[in-house]
């Protein structure tokens, strides 16, 4: 461990805090799948909290984030209320989609966060979109995407980056890379040096940051989303994870080679290397083991609440489908 | 009223809506140049390169941001040149777009319209000829639209732009030129409305876009012989115009329908099966379907006229209806 940095405790705190629930929910997202009460797939991001609660974190409330299929500590970074997002993998009533969309396509608008998606990269052009008519609209928010290293070998990776820099549009494009597309390797599907090259070959300014060190994330970060609001044109940030768990919770993942996953546990994990920087900072272990408690707490609660909730009424399956020739028009 | 082409009458369209709302705007390839075809001929220049954005020749982006447009609230018009280009889109509008609201909750509309023009133009081939309208009526969120005649698209594209579902908004390659009077103060139309073209009480045909006018030409031949047609545009493919269609067979006991798209599970089929399950005990003839042979479009001329649907061949089938043979 190297000398404390000067960090700011209080920061590096809601930090931790943030993570914590992430990995509260996930964990409990799993407990919930176990006992089958989440019934299609969820893709857990244990292992990757840092980009979640560093990167979305440094985003205004109305700034605008797109996330992946694996998006649940980014929905939760973004300000979305944990119960809701429980609701939601179950299927329930109260759920952000009204238990509609599922993990997959979880949402929650109402702070910024326009979706999920099940389709690796379609993500990306969206959120050019989404810049573009916010500029549109005359507001300063930016716009930031997340998506995974899968995503660089599909075309609206190379298309939505350069509308971007063709537009000159307040994008942060983030490669968050947890080293797996599904069951595979990304190395050992993908040609030349890598996701920020392929950036930078479009004229963005990238940045390689430590996906496993929060505070250089949110640092990072924060100096981005200061030059994008300011007028900036695009940038992109490649941040190197790892997915700890399987491709989906029912993946055991056993194409790894042995070992990599604990190895990755014991040596690199965010919240571990959080927690030693605020103690070599001079905080208490208890305070950090509170904000673990907490976010236990609060998602095994969320997770119960969840489990109690009604199912959808029936006739939700034909509302929001659309409003001309609508199957409550009688349109079959 | 004002003489002008189905070309002109869709960018009045267009302009006017887009100085009643500033959250209107398109994009595309070349719009600053006029579009493909002239569509957008001068609106760069009154509306600028913001609100008529020059597109790099990137079809899933074009799709995909409009799609991000209009979630954060503006209205989007995307231009796709061809809807054969449309293809390299379809993720964009078909996962993403016509799913937006639904799967979010309804947190969320998705109001753009795609504007992608169909059809045979003599020897564009079998990658710029296509008549692809019925792929997107099976698709639950889309609205499609296939409009016919100048009018019906300066109405039904400003129709289009106001509606809050994205819409598949389909002109006919062929059709640009062609001049007739617009109303450009107009009553709003509804969407999902049938136009009566001619009334007639022997025999029904049902048909959209070009094919309504080789329809038409039919009938007025047939009227020659003392045969009255009545002829339906339908105009809009989803929703469509159950009601004025079931009528019409109703009293005519005769139905045909005729369109460009290939015939094998086209558009017809749907309209053939409702009217079967709805008045089989009324047909007096069985339901005639013209439609294009399951083959690729040519390039030469006279390959290109094996595909196509005619005015004599829908005269021909409404003779065969009325003869109460069978096809």
């Amino acid at each position: 461990m190297n000398a404390p940095p000067n960090i700011d405790v209080d920061a590096a705190l809601a930090l931790l805090a943030m993570m914590e629930r992430i990995r509260a929910f996930e964990e409990q997202a799993l407990v919930a799948a176990a006992e089958k009460l989440v019934l299609g797939a969820i893709h857990p991001s244990i292992g990757q909290e840092a980009v979640a609660a560093g990167l979305v974190g440094a985003l205004r409330s109305d700034d605008v984030l797109l996330s992946t299929h694996r998006g649940h500590g980014h929905t939760l970074a973004k300000g979305a209320d944990a119960l809701a997002m429980m609701r939601e993998l179950l299927g329930r009533r109260g759920g952000c989609c009204g238990g509609k969309g599922g993990s997959m396509h979880i949402a929650d608008f109402g702070v910024g966060m326009l979706g999920a998606n099940g389709v690796v990269g379609a993500n990306i052009v969206i959120a050019a979109g989404a810049a573009q008519g916010l500029r549109l609209k005359g507001g300063d928010q930016v716009v930031c995407c997340i998506f995974g290293d899968g995503a660089i070998n599909r075309g609206p990776f190379l298309e939505g980056l350069n509308w971007a820099a063709v537009f000159e549009l307040p994008v942060l494009f983030v490669c968050e890379d947890n080293q797996y597309s599904a069951l595979t390797r990304t190395m050992d599907t993908t040609g030349g040096p890598g996701p920020a090259a392929r950036a930078e070959s479009l004229g963005l300014r990238a940045t390689s940051v430590d996906g496993n060190d929060a505070l250089a994330l949110a640092d990072t970060t924060r100096e981005i989303i200061a030059r994008l609001r300011a007028g900036g044109r695009p940038e992109f940030v490649h941040a190197l994870t790892y997915r700890r768990t399987g491709h989906t919770a029912s993946d055991p993942a056993a194409y790894r080679p042995a070992g990599e996953a604990d190895t990755m546990a014991l040596q690199n994990d965010p919240i571990t290397r959080l927690r030693e920087h605020l103690l070599l900072a001079g905080c208490h272990e208890h305070s950090c083991n509170a904000l673990r408690d907490n976010a236990q707490h609060e998602m095994r609660e969320a997770l119960q609440t969840a489990r109690d909730s009604d199912w959808p009424e029936e006739s939700a399956a034909f509302a929001d489908v659309q409003d001309v020739g609508s199957p409550a028009q009688e349109a079959y | 009223m004002a003489v002008m082409t189905y070309l002109e009458a869709g960018k009045h369209a267009l302009a006017n809506a887009m100085r009643a709302d500033p959250m209107v705007w398109c994009v595309g390839e070349d719009l600053g140049r006029g579009g493909v075809f002239g569509q957008y001929r001068g609106l760069q220049e009154e509306f600028g390169s913001q609100r008529v954005a020059d597109a790099p020749i990137s079809e899933a982006c074009i799709m995909g941001a409009a799609l991000g447009a209009a979630l954060v609230g503006t209205r989007p018009v995307v231009e796709m040149r061809f809807s054969d280009f449309a293809l390299c889109a379809v993720d964009e509008l078909v996962n993403q777009a016509a799913k937006a609201r639904f799967m979010f909750g309804g947190q969320c509309r998705a109001p753009l319209v795609v504007r992608e023009p169909i059809g045979m133009w003599r020897s564009s081939a079998a990658q710029h000829s296509q008549s692809l309208e019925t792929w997107y009526t099976h698709i639950p969120g889309l609205v499609v639209i296939c409009p016919a005649t100048p009018q019906d698209n300066h109405d039904l594209l400003a129709a289009a732009i106001r509606c809050d579902d994205p819409v598949v908004y389909m002109e006919h390659k062929n059709l640009w030129g062609p001049a007739a009077e617009v109303d450009e103060q107009r009553a709003p139309v509804a969407l999902g409305k049938a136009r009566l073209v001619k009334a007639g009480s022997d025999a029904t045909v049902v048909s959209w876009s070009a094919t309504v006018h080789e329809a038409l030409a039919a009938c007025e031949t047939l009227a020659e012989e003392g045969v009255a047609v009545e002829l339906l545009d339908l105009r809009c493919l989803w929703p469509w115009d159950k009601a004025a269609v079931i009528a019409s067979v109703q009293r005519t006991g005769r139905l045909i329908i005729a369109h460009e798209a290939v015939s094998v599970a086209g558009f017809g089929a749907e309209v053939a099966a409702t009217v079967g399950e709805h008045l089989h005990g009324d047909l007096r003839a069985p339901i005639r379907r013209l439609g294009a042979p399951r083959a690729q479009i040519a390039y030469a001329p006279n390959l290109e006229d094996q595909l196509r649907v005619s005015a004599d061949m829908i005269a021909a089938a409404v003779r065969v209806s009325l003869a109460g043979a069978r096809a």
